[in-house]
């Protein structure tokens, strides 16, 4: 399941999609909205995506995991429109037979997604906003 | 030929746009699409950063031909998470 929505993410929606009877291993990366960046008081974070785009990447970063780790189901959604301090922005969810292969599996979807999924946050901070470029915090240089 | 381009978040908010059409020479490149677009958009200029560019949906770089594709989107470097 790899998907983009502007409703709260259902966990227990995701674990039910990858789990499975020969599975003894669930892992669950849940990215959430911080109240802080930069050393800034975040008020909240809007998301934008490329839509199409984001969710081809991110099946394609699901075919990757899933040939480079011993895992059977992987689910990736991101949320996009306005969220608040503590929502979920991302979920990556991985099942397998044992817990090495989930843990490691959602760490490299998840360090991808940020590297590749053309998706955007506009941070909306006290005293001002900005739109965040780069995985890193603020923008690089060119 | 014609091309739709696509900016995102700071590119959109930056120009005023979100996409649009341009008409190109047929050995026309990324790159000439971004001249053309830096042209009718000065404030490409002081974007602070080079973009990432997707041809119909895939990952290509600067000097790719654009014959034969539809969506050369722009974009800003990535922040999902």
């Amino acid at each position: 399941m790899f998907r983009l929505q502007r409703q709260p993410i259902r966990l227990d929606e995701l674990v039910q999609a990858v789990r499975e009877d020969g599975h003894g291993a669930v892992a669950i990366f849940l990215g959430t909205v911080r109240n802080h960046n930069i050393g800034r008081k975040v008020l909240n974070l809007e998301y934008e995506a490329y839509p199409a785009m984001a969710v081809r990447e991110m099946e394609r970063i699901g075919r990757l995991v899933l040939e480079q780790y011993d895992v059977d189901r992987l689910a990736m959604v991101h949320r996009i429109g306005r969220l608040e301090i503590g929502e979920t922005s991302v979920a990556v969810v991985a099942a397998s037979a044992h817990r090495a292969a989930a843990m490691e599996a959602c760490r490299c979807a998840i360090d991808r997604l940020k590297e590749t999924v053309p998706i955007w946050k506009k941070e909306i901070f006290e005293g001002g906003e900005a739109w965040i470029e780069g995985a890193g915090g603020p923008m690089r240089p060119l | 030929m014609e091309i739709t381009f696509r900016f995102f978040a700071s590119l959109s908010e930056r120009t005023g746009a979100t996409e649009g059409k341009v008409d190109l020479p047929g050995d026309a490149t990324v790159r000439d699409l971004w001249d053309e677009l830096g042209s009718r958009f000065p404030t490409l200029a002081e974007i602070g950063f080079t973009p990432m560019v997707a041809c119909d949906m895939e990952y290509a770089d600067w000097e790719s031909p654009l014959r034969g594709v539809r969506e050369v989107a722009f974009l800003p470097p990535v922040s999902g998470g």
